[in-house]
């Protein structure tokens, strides 16, 4: 069982990557699971959103969990929530942030010792994409620590999952994933 | 067919909602009058895109309320339409004197319930308030554990509500979140086989069949109101349970996937067993498999059909079980839990003496955990050996303060 926790807020895409992770996934035959917590969030809340994957069915419905990675989409974020909630020695942080990863862990000391890595997604998706939306560039970061698949396998993949939208955002999208594969420290 | 089909994947990502969105586009339900409420409010909306995208032929009415949508309804029904609609929790109570009308009148509506906490305090996140509330409204009531029972039991719900013997609404409840908005592999039917197996809607006593003309919704006073609600009861206690047996077979026999009244895992030798509806159902087996390996014989029973109440069908389940949780998401606001009841009423007059004990948990989408489940079966355990109920009949699973034990 792999477990990803997403700290994002609420507009910033955790839940539509979270769904666009699993359906990738699925596609290879592994089972899968995308959920996450609303509340009465409002744009820009701080909110959590989750992924499973499992060579079985998964029946596990609680919202416990001990991550195997914590996708950190917003930079204050790293700051300002509980990111290292239910750690396990073995959790891999992926970050956004325009900071290096010393920097980050000195301004972070809860970060010391752990297995950090960080990118800047939000400048990305900026530069790539036009608007501050960073879930895809973290799968991009994702592909390259995590090494799950090959990054032109999972490009492929996002272009089915972006399906229906404009050509043009398609093609930024895969250039920001792209980027944030080389780009992740 | 004036309208276009989907090309779908053997397994979409979806979550609850998507895939009761899906279901109603492939049984090209006629009419959807709704109300969107939270966590329902992307099947109705996934229901009016198909439709503004031309994939189905029907008609979306957006009204004021979730009274007026379940009236919508009626008339769509009464009218001679495949309608259907979703809602919860506060759209449900307020749909509530509706849902006796639709049912009285023998319209066999589908309402998608998308179970969630009833306010006060207000809360969106998922428990059984709204399922238990209308119980007794004369509803076949279906209870998914996850999306792909969201779908299939869509399909199952048309053939079982529609068919002329049956005539009744019926409700496919989800869990509001872990269930609605959770993504999870769903096994799908292409649009020919899921139209042909859930069939041409066949109207009876329509309105608007003008050379039978025909009155719905009459008064009726002590002359005659006892005897229809007397064949209403009649007919959910005689007819729909072979129904849904006969239409579960024919779902197998298409798909695979095999559906029961009472869902059993590992019930064959338990010794003690977790009952309850939703999510937690899944979560429970994963805990009662873990168990097992600790030596204890643990079981799960889930409430698959939970109007009609399957009454023989839970005798059964729970022959030979020393020990039982009734597992209630839902206050019961001064008695014992509603499954606990249930139960104990099942089993009363038979030779099951197990020790049965109840357990409110998980209000207004508060997590159940494995680690609650693992101490639950524990404590059956500990009841099997004591050889008696050693705690308080009614406990509260997961709630913060003082221990709370009642009975």
């Amino acid at each position: 069982m792999l477990e990803i926790r997403w700290h994002s807020r609420a507009g910033q895409g955790a839940v539509t990557g979270a769904k666009g992770l699993a359906d990738v996934i699925s596609t290879t035959g592994k089972h899968v699971q995308a959920f996450a917590f609303y509340g009465s969030a409002k744009r820009g809340a701080a909110m959590t959103a989750y992924n499973r994957v499992d060579d079985k069915v998964i029946m596990n419905h609680e919202k416990y969990m001990k991550p195997d990675y914590v996708f950190v989409i917003d930079p204050a974020l790293a700051i300002t929530t509980d990111i290292t909630i239910n750690h396990k020695d073995s959790t891999k942080y992926i970050i956004t942030t325009h900071m290096s990863t010393e920097e980050l862990i000195k301004a972070q000391p809860k970060l010391e010792g752990k297995d950090v890595y960080t990118v800047d997604c939000i400048t990305i998706a900026n530069e790539t994409i036009g608007r501050a939306i960073p879930n895809t560039p973290m799968l991009g970061a994702f592909m390259k620590v995590s090494q799950m698949y090959d990054i032109e396998f999972f490009k492929e993949s996002m272009k089915r999952v972006l399906g229906k939208l404009p050509q043009k955002i398609i093609d930024a999208n895969m250039l920001a994933i792209q980027r944030a594969f080389d780009e992740v420290k | 067919m004036a309208f276009d089909k989907m090309e779908l994947q053997k397994i979409e990502v979806w979550d609850g909602n998507r895939a009761a969105a899906q279901a109603l586009r492939q049984a090209q339900v006629d009419v959807v009058a709704a109300y969107p409420i939270t966590p329902s409010t992307p099947i109705v909306e996934g229901y009016a895109k198909f439709l503004a995208d031309g994939y189905i032929e029907g008609e979306f009415a957006m009204v004021e309320s979730e009274h007026a949508a379940m009236s919508a309804c009626i008339g769509a029904a009464a009218a001679g339409g495949r309608v259907a609609t979703a809602t919860s929790s506060q759209g449900l109570a307020l749909m509530s004197e509706t849902l006796y009308q639709a049912s009285g009148m023998r319209l066999p509506i589908i309402l998608n319930l998308v179970n969630r906490a009833l306010a006060s305090p207000l809360n969106v996140n998922g428990d059984h308030s709204d399922m238990y509330m209308i119980r007794d409204s004369g509803w076949i009531q279906f209870d998914a554990f996850c999306p792909q029972e969201s779908y299939d039991l869509n399909l199952i719900a048309f053939r079982v509500a529609e068919d002329h013997d049956i005539r009744l609404p019926a409700i496919v409840n989800q869990d509001g979140f872990m269930t609605s908005h959770t993504a999870q592999g769903v096994h799908t039917l292409s649009d020919d086989e899921a139209y042909a197996f859930v069939g041409e809607y066949k109207p009876m006593n329509d309105m608007l069949d003008f050379e039978h003309p025909v009155t719905h919704g009459v008064q009726t006073e002590e002359d005659w109101h006892f005897e229809h609600k007397a064949r209403q009861h009649n007919d959910l206690m005689v007819k729909v349970i072979p129904k849904i047996k006969e239409v579960f077979a024919d779902f197998e026999k298409l798909t695979g996937r095999k559906y029961n009244l009472v869902e059993k895992y590992d019930m064959d030798d338990a010794d003690v067993c977790v009952v309850c509806m939703g999510s937690s159902v899944e979560t429970a087996r994963e805990v009662a498999t873990e168990m097992r390996a600790k030596g204890i014989k643990a079981g799960v029973v889930g409430f698959r059909v939970f109007r009609p109440i399957p009454f023989a069908e839970i005798i059964d389940a729970l022959k030979g079980v020393k020990a039982i949780a009734a597992l209630d998401r839902s206050s019961p606001n001064g008695a014992a839990g509603t499954l606990f009841n249930e139960i104990a009423g099942a089993l009363f007059n038979t030779d099951t003496k197990a020790l049965l004990s109840g357990y409110v948990y998980g209000l207004g989408g508060r997590d159940l955990t494995k680690a609650h489940l693992t101490a639950l079966f524990n404590e059956l355990q500990a009841n099997v050996d004591a050889g008696k109920v050693t705690t308080q009949l009614q406990q509260f699973i997961g709630v913060r303060g003082p221990k709370l034990a009642y009975l």
